[in-house]
């Protein structure tokens, strides 16, 4: 076993194992003679004091162990005895029944898999469109999404700041079913740059104003800041975003003309996400569910939406 | 007594007693067991904002130290090592003194550890709120606190051992054995589990990593139930058990093999802490199997101090004190009754991470810990003011039946809950899915919570009715030093 660097350890374990359990039984039977045999303190009788005082008045009397302690005792050792032969615990035996709780783990992992199998069976023909309107699929798909995904995406898939809104139709990273799918199993790392220290506040802020006037009407200074921030727009920015600011599934970019912001879309939210920049991350869960989970969540949380 | 023919060797002892009486040392005991009221009122007053914290999140008033997080290790310091600590320190010194017969060996040295001990106390007082922290349980606090511990407790190991050397009766009274195997070990507990590297002046790592870091913490955090919280308050047990029921102790020899056996076999109970963790699967069963072990031993301790009242039970009726010490050592041998099961791995797949555990440790620590040591400073506190008795007695029959009402209330819901939560997040759907969410375990855990809170705040209103007897006992006397009496005259 790997757990020992050297043979000495292994049997240092098991000798201070056995050793132990000696070290009690001996104990035990030594402290169970009748006082006469034991010579502790000649003349001394069951249930009469030890002859000590401590104190003024302090005595302890030469009372026998009970004995339905006593056989507690010798059961709980016969027990861990008992345990310590079937189980590994004495240094790298493995026990008699050569169980491991890795093993244990890999068992029932198995024979649960195989138990949800047929259910599982049936969505691996079906199309992922077809998932999201099976009833089943969905029931299913909903607890699955209740355990990983409403922390960030909320029990209802709604979403919240920096964690997307997956009912509304606007996808980050592509809404057709193959692409929710991809999303889940491998994950997402999106990377908005920061731009604080190229453009410096006041570049920030006239690309902001541009951002804004890209899902709403701005005029007077607005507009002139606006208008300031279009150039630089054009030369840092669109290269994500697109030259009219609609985004980009293959990267993540957010469409930024529909008025939906994953980080707030006020002056002072869109100005610090330009200054310091924004990295969302999906986790991938393609090694914590299974092709069949994965394909029964896309359904649902496509569902969502159409 | 004939004994005393056995012994000859105890009349050359008194050539040393002095002409002037000499007297023990009860100032030391009288700062401790005063400490033990203050930090008990002041430990138990977090844990009842904490536990209401649990139901109310925004109690916290969003201030970082008043959040849950940094006020749990707070209370658990508190209690055990301010609450529980000082009662120890205080019922130890007082017993080693009067079963040796003998004064402290050093007064200074006594002084230092008291004062040391507190600034300890205030110093995690402030450094816990703040965010310092090890992050080990129970062994929270950051470096510089930790050496400060140390050289406190070696003061109060060279103290207590020290006192043994100098005592004038031959044998060691069993409580002592039980308070030296505390000191000793706590001091190797505490050392090795906070080997640590300092980075800067609040922070350090562990000296150990991944799994090895954790079964150390486990190996500590364990022995400090068992030597920090059971062998010293067997200890206290030993000695104020039958001092007031007036009764000798039930079995020596009982006294001898629950003694070994639990100082051997606690020290290997700490792998059911990682039951189903990275730990080696080896490590996990002797975990087990000397945690069942060691049931019997924990057992041991409970028969002797309640057959200790046998041809004195009538007592139980009368004398509330007696009535906090034996319901004390029920809830020790159920508690230990309780910890053996839960370390079974089976049990433990259900238990493990769920409020049981919580359950579980507070039928510890409120029913045993703080019962045997509120019990204790009833019977001491009058005897360092040079009186009979507390100054009310009817009020610790009302303290106790309101702290037994308290911890019932608090142990019952956390079972509830345990298993409830245990059960709730187990339960699967048939296609394999879980069937609840967390969040919805929790929900279902409020109505536990709030009985626990009512538990807690039940027995910490116990404490205000202590903390009001003892300063009414207090007033009424002056503080009393107790004069060694000669040799002779004890064993006439």
């Amino acid at each position: 076993m790997s757990d020992f660097f050297s043979v000495f350890w292994k049997f240092w374990i098991t000798t201070l194992t056995l050793g132990g359990i000696a070290f009690c039984l001996v104990l035990l039977i030594n402290m169970s003679k009748r006082p006469s045999d034991s010579g502790h303190a000649a003349g001394e009788q069951t249930g009469e004091p030890m002859g000590h005082v401590w104190d003024e008045d302090l005595q302890e009397l030469n009372n026998p162990l009970p004995t339905w302690w006593l056989r507690l005792f010798y059961i709980s050792i016969i027990f861990g005895l008992g345990y310590l032969v079937l189980y590994p615990g004495l240094g790298s035996y493995a026990g008699y029944l050569n169980w491991t709780s890795r093993g244990a783990y890999v068992q029932e992992k198995q024979s649960a898999d195989l138990e949800i199998k047929p259910i599982f069976d049936r969505f691996a023909q079906m199309d992922i469109t077809e998932i999201a309107k099976d009833p089943e699929a969905r029931l299913i798909g909903q607890r699955l999404f209740i355990n990983h995904c409403a922390q960030c995406h909320g029990s209802d898939g709604g979403g919240q700041r920096g964690y997307p809104n997956l009912k509304d139709n606007d996808w980050l990273w592509g809404g057709e079913p193959a692409s929710i799918e991809q999303t889940i199993r491998e994950g997402r790392q999106a990377q908005m740059p920061a731009w604080g220290t190229v453009y410096g506040e006041e570049g920030v802020k006239q690309l902001a104003h541009y951002v804004l006037s890209l899902s709403r009407p701005v005029n007077g200074d607005d507009a002139a800041l606006a208008a300031k921030g279009a150039p630089l727009f054009a030369t840092t920015c669109a290269a994500c975003h697109g030259a009219e600011g609609k985004g980009n599934p293959v990267m993540g970019a957010p469409n930024l003309t529909d008025h939906i912001w994953l980080y707030g879309g006020a002056e002072k939210e869109v100005m610090e996400t330009i200054r310091h920049g924004r990295h969302g991350v999906m986790p991938a869960h393609k090694d914590r569910l299974s092709s069949a989970h994965i394909r029964v969540l896309a359904g649902y949380v496509y569902g969502f939406s159409h | 007594m004939s004994a005393i023919a056995a012994y000859p060797d105890y009349s050359s002892s008194i050539n040393h007693v002095p002409a002037v009486p000499e007297t023990y040392n009860y100032r030391v005991v009288r700062q401790f067991a005063i400490m033990t009221v203050v930090w008990g009122i002041v430990g138990m007053l977090v844990g009842v904002y904490i536990a209401a914290e649990l139901i109310w999140p925004d109690l916290s008033l969003h201030l970082p130290w008043l959040g849950y997080g940094r006020l749990r290790p707070l209370h658990t310091n508190a209690v055990i090592f301010a609450f529980g600590g000082c009662a120890l320190m205080a019922s130890s010194y007082y017993v080693v003194q009067r079963t040796c017969q003998t004064r402290l060996l050093s007064d200074r040295l006594a002084s230092f550890h008291f004062w040391g001990w507190q600034l300890v106390i205030v110093l995690a007082a402030i450094t816990l709120p703040l965010g310092y922290t090890s992050s080990k349980e129970y062994a929270e606090l950051e470096w510089p606190i930790d050496i400060l511990i140390a050289v406190v407790w070696v003061a109060y190991a060279i103290n207590f051992f020290g006192t043994l050397a100098i005592r004038r009766v031959r044998h060691i009274y069993v409580a002592n054995w039980f308070f030296g195997a505390f000191v000793l070990t706590v001091a190797i507990l505490h050392i090795v589990n906070s080997a640590e590297i300092p980075v800067s002046m609040w922070k350090s790592y562990s000296a150990y990593a991944g799994v090895q870091d954790a079964m150390v913490q486990w190996w500590y955090g364990h022995n400090a139930v068992g030597f920090f919280l059971t062998a010293g308050f067997l200890g206290m047990m030993y000695y104020f058990i039958p001092k007031q029921a007036g009764r000798p102790v039930y079995s020596y020899r009982l006294s001898v093999v629950h003694f070994w056996a639990l100082i051997f076999t606690y020290m290997w109970a700490g792998p059911h802490h990682l039951h189903f963790t990275a730990l080696p699967d080896w490590t996990q069963s002797i975990g087990m199997v000397f945690s069942l072990i060691l049931l019997a031993p924990s057992w041991g301790g409970m028969i002797n101090g309640i057959m200790t009242l046998s041809g004195a039970w009538d007592q139980l009726r009368t004398d509330p004190i007696l009535k906090f010490l034996v319901v004390s050592v029920s809830f020790y041998g159920m508690s230990t009754f309780e910890g053996p099961m839960m370390s079974i791995k089976t049990v433990n797949a259900l238990s493990h991470y769920t409020d049981w555990t919580i359950g579980h440790v507070h039928s510890g620590a409120l029913g045993w810990v703080a019962m045997i040591s509120i019990g204790s400073m009833y019977y001491l506190i009058p005897r360092l003011f040079g009186l009979q008795q507390m100054y009310s007695i009817k009020a610790i029959s009302l303290h106790f039946w309101v702290t037994t009402i308290g911890i019932v209330l608090y142990i019952a819901s956390m079972w509830i809950a345990g298993v409830m939560e245990g059960l709730m997040w187990r339960a699967m759907n048939p296609d394999g899915t879980l069937t609840y969410a967390f969040v919805e375990v929790v929900k279902a855990t409020y109505p536990y919570y709030f009985i626990r809170l009512l538990g807690g705040a039940i027995v910490f209103s116990g404490m205000l009715i202590m903390a009001w007897n003892v300063w009414k006992t207090v007033s009424r006397g002056r503080p009393y030093d107790a004069p060694i009496p000669a040799l002779q005259a004890v064993h006439a």
